[in-house]
């Protein structure tokens, strides 16, 4: 009886400094990669202009929708404005803007002065529905498909290689 | 210059403290009760040099000798004279050092008060101390080196994080290094008593003053920690269960239950190899948390610059203590026949030690759990507030009882003579708490049972005064102290009232019985920073009282960072506490208002409880 009490303390030791070990090597950083390949399920966004509220049902209708976190005060959002604007134009794309914790008149007047890539249109005046999209800074963009299965996660602007990945994906059949 | 000697007298360290392992070795073979005296030569001549190293770093970072990237990292030459001092030790690498002080000066006195106790358990204590201190050097010199030099060289510091530029942040890691790397000393001889089979009332005389000395500077340095982040952080709260102070509780829990436990192997001779085990937990639970806040597993205002390498260096010193340990228990380890009868004063020694143990699992377990679910299942998850409120406070009701009664149990077999005068305080206990519900303000049961619990032990602790020899005045205190911190703490949380609002210049607003007006906002340059001071007018429509507060935003300049500075007005009835912040892109300011009655009470609980562990240990050294 001794011997296996013995026996378990020091397995009990030796796993808690492995899991030391192993969390040596780990980003501590808040990572949200993991939401890659998962669905996103009970999506729950209340539109920008009606009283409209966005649900998984919505983005059955097109093969794939980008969802994109932007607000009107954030310096990196002009930056890869031009960028949505480009993707836009794609056939098999749709793109939800989810305004983030922004007031409408500013939201509007950013869209007057660069153009509006947004098919759909959503916000977030609390910044609390986008905690569930794993959102922890904008901007950030989701590509899902019309399973709302998360395929890509961008955090910080989009750029030229980003534009790249997502016309690849979206193209290929 | 000061690079060279500094590495020049780590050398000279290692150097020593092998010598020391070997003469001690040597000694250890004759048999006589007598030390080599060139043992206690060396032994001072070691500490001596580690504080000359010290101060050489000291020096650096006085002179700003940017050639050490040490003082290049973390001073600047405009810093406070001060702040460059306590610079030293504001950095992994010269914490490090001070270490490496506290482990051998604490090393040389053990050696030279414990003239009367067997030789080989001195000898053995010297050489596990000295093993210790070993690996610590080379981790110094291999890893963390403070006096690694730069070329070229700098013309200019980075600066010491201002939020570390605090006095009362300055004495904190020394006073808690002493604490824990205090502890040190008796896993050393805990380990040199099983090697040596010096066990026994005599083992627990040779380390009670030194358990008291370092329980008496971890309190202190939890305390000040703890005032810090009240004072600086502008969170308005004073313990916010964030994994590195939990980090500092632990072995507060375990040193705690050693003080108790040891009085009864002083006492009644049993319970030995449970006092070993607490001895070897302290330490162990030391550097766990060093480990877990160097290494970068834990976020948070103690992670120094992120190094993996500095991880696995104190893992697997973490790992050799660990299994060194529990080979000698298990090798030593015989089944004892301890006959304690239920109702003495060992039992309640013992529950003290169940319930030191219960806090120290659960707080053990919020801490490590994320971790583990992170390593394990990849999960994020975090153990906030809630988990531990709700599973320590109820707990610590029957505590309370059990640390009023406790103290008055004799020791073998104990009989309840005076159950009358238990009563008749806990029927005071309860008319003063419905005097409070009644007269002020009402709350929830478990706040209720929390005041009558601490009232009783206050109380109870009282009576004893009166009634007890004056031998038991230090227990008395520190009980006494902890049911008051107890209380004021639950005081404090019952009748706190706090304000979140927006405010521009030249505004007022109406909340509740409160008034505020942001009166005035100016510029203002300091030495190493530039500040915005808000003039706040508070008006009490209560008690018709007026209060101007003064909140600041600082910018500072190296490093550049932003902090909020906490306006706080104190007396002996309450703090009133104010921050104020920017909101970006608007003329608005983000106010928050605190009024915290009897802040200042908690600290002095807190600081008269380690007033009665320093007369305790003054009545030890008496004794002795």
């Amino acid at each position: 009886m001794q011997k296996i009490i013995k026996s378990i303390i020091v397995l009990l030791f030796i796993f808690v400094l492995l899991v030391f070990y192993n969390s040596l090597n780990r980003e501590t950083n808040y990572s949200t990669d993991y939401l890659v390949g998962n669905k996103l399920a009970n999506i729950n966004l209340k539109s920008f202009d009606d009283n409209k509220i966005y649900t998984n049902e919505d983005f059955k209708k097109s093969r794939y929708t980008l969802i994109n976190f932007w607000a009107s005060w954030c310096a990196p959002c002009r930056v890869e404005h031009p960028y949505l604007m480009q993707l836009s134009k794609e056939k098999n794309l749709k793109i939800l803007g989810v305004n983030f914790k922004d007031k409408k008149i500013n939201a509007s007047k950013f869209l007057n002065e660069l153009g509006n890539p947004y098919y759909y249109m959503a916000k977030d005046t609390s910044g609390k529905q986008s905690v569930n999209f794993g959102i922890y800074g904008i901007p950030e963009s989701i590509l899902i498909n019309n399973e709302t299965i998360v395929l890509k996660k961008f955090v910080g602007p989009l750029n030229d290689q980003n534009l790249n990945d997502i016309k690849e994906i979206i193209n290929s059949l | 210059m000061l690079s060279n000697t500094g590495n020049f007298l780590l050398f000279i360290n290692i150097f020593l403290s092998s010598l020391i392992i070997y003469s001690s070795l040597k000694c250890l073979k004759i048999k006589n009760n007598l030390i080599f005296k060139n043992i206690y030569q060396i032994s001072l001549l070691q500490s001596t040099l580690v504080l000359i190293c010290f101060f050489t770093l000291t020096s650096a970072f006085i002179v700003s000798d940017f050639s050490l990237i040490t003082v290049y990292q973390n001073s600047h030459s405009l810093k406070p004279l001060f702040y460059k001092i306590s610079g030293t030790w504001g950095n992994h690498e010269g914490s490090l050092l001070l270490w490496v002080i506290i482990l051998t000066i604490f090393s040389f006195l053990f050696l030279i008060l414990n003239k009367n106790h067997p030789k080989n358990y001195r000898l053995y204590t010297l050489i596990i101390q000295n093993l210790l201190i070993l690996g610590f050097l080379l981790f110094i010199i291999f890893n963390s080196n403070p006096f690694s030099s730069l070329i070229p060289i700098p013309k200019e510091g980075l600066g010491l994080n201002p939020i570390l530029q605090d006095p009362a942040l300055a004495i904190h890691p020394p006073l808690l290094y002493i604490g824990f790397v205090g502890s040190s000393i008796y896993f050393s001889a805990a380990m040199a008593s099983m090697i040596s089979n010096y066990s026994g009332s005599l083992f627990a005389q040779s380390i009670k003053s030194w358990v008291l000395i370092s329980w008496i500077f971890q309190t202190l340095g939890i305390l000040v920690g703890s005032i810090w982040a009240y004072y600086e952080l502008g969170w308005g709260g004073f313990w916010f269960w964030d994994p590195v102070e939990n980090a500092s509780l632990l072995p507060w829990f375990a040193m705690t239950a050693l003080l108790h436990s040891l009085l009864v192997l002083e006492k009644r001779n049993t319970l030995y190899f449970w006092t070993i085990i607490l001895c070897l937990m302290t330490f162990t639970l030391s550097v766990t948390g060093t480990f877990l806040v160097r290494s970068g597993i834990l976020n948070s205002v103690h992670t120094f610059a992120n190094d993996p390498s500095r991880g696995i260096y104190i893992l697997i010193f973490l790992s050799l203590m660990i299994f060194a340990s529990i080979y000698f228990l298990f090798s030593k380890y015989k089944p004892t026949n301890d006959l304690i009868n239920s109702n003495s004063k060992e039992t309640f020694v013992l529950i003290n030690n169940w319930f030191m143990m219960f806090y120290l699992i659960t707080v053990l377990l919020g801490t490590l759990y994320p971790i583990f679910t992170d390593a394990i299942s990849n999960n994020k998850i975090s153990v906030g507030p809630p988990f531990y409120n709700s599973v320590i406070i109820p707990v610590v009701i029957v505590f309370l009882f059990f640390m009023a009664i406790g103290p008055q149990a004799k020791w073998i077999k104990n009989k309840f003579s005076n159950l009358k005068s238990i009563l008749l305080i806990l029927v005071g206990a309860i008319i003063i708490n419905f005097a409070i519900v009644y007269f002020l303000k009402s709350y929830s049961l478990i706040s209720n049972l929390i005041l009558i619990s601490s009232l009783f032990l206050i109380m109870s602790s009282i009576f004893d005064f009166f009634k007890k020899s004056r031998l038991s005045f230090p227990r008395i205190i520190s009980h006494l102290s902890f049911g008051f911190l107890i209380l004021f703490i639950g005081l404090n949380h019952n009748f706190s009232v706090e304000k979140d609002f927006n405010l521009k210049l030249g505004e007022a607003k109406k909340i509740d019985d409160y008034e505020f007006a942001l009166l005035d906002l100016k510029l203002s340059q300091e030495n190493n920073y530039k500040a915005v001071v808000g003039k706040l007018e508070v008006n009490n429509s209560n008690t018709m009282k007026r209060r101007i507060l003064y909140p600041e935003i600082r910018i500072y300049d190296s490093p550049q960072t932003l902090t909020y500075e906490a306006s706080i007005q104190t007396n002996f009835l309450g703090d009133h506490y104010l921050t104020m912040s920017n909101i970006d892109r608007s003329e608005y300011y983000n106010i928050k208002f605190q009024h915290k009655p009897l802040m200042i009470w908690i600290w002095i609980s807190v600081l008269l409880l380690s007033f009665g562990g320093f007369l305790s240990l003054f009545k030890n050294a008496k004794n002795n």
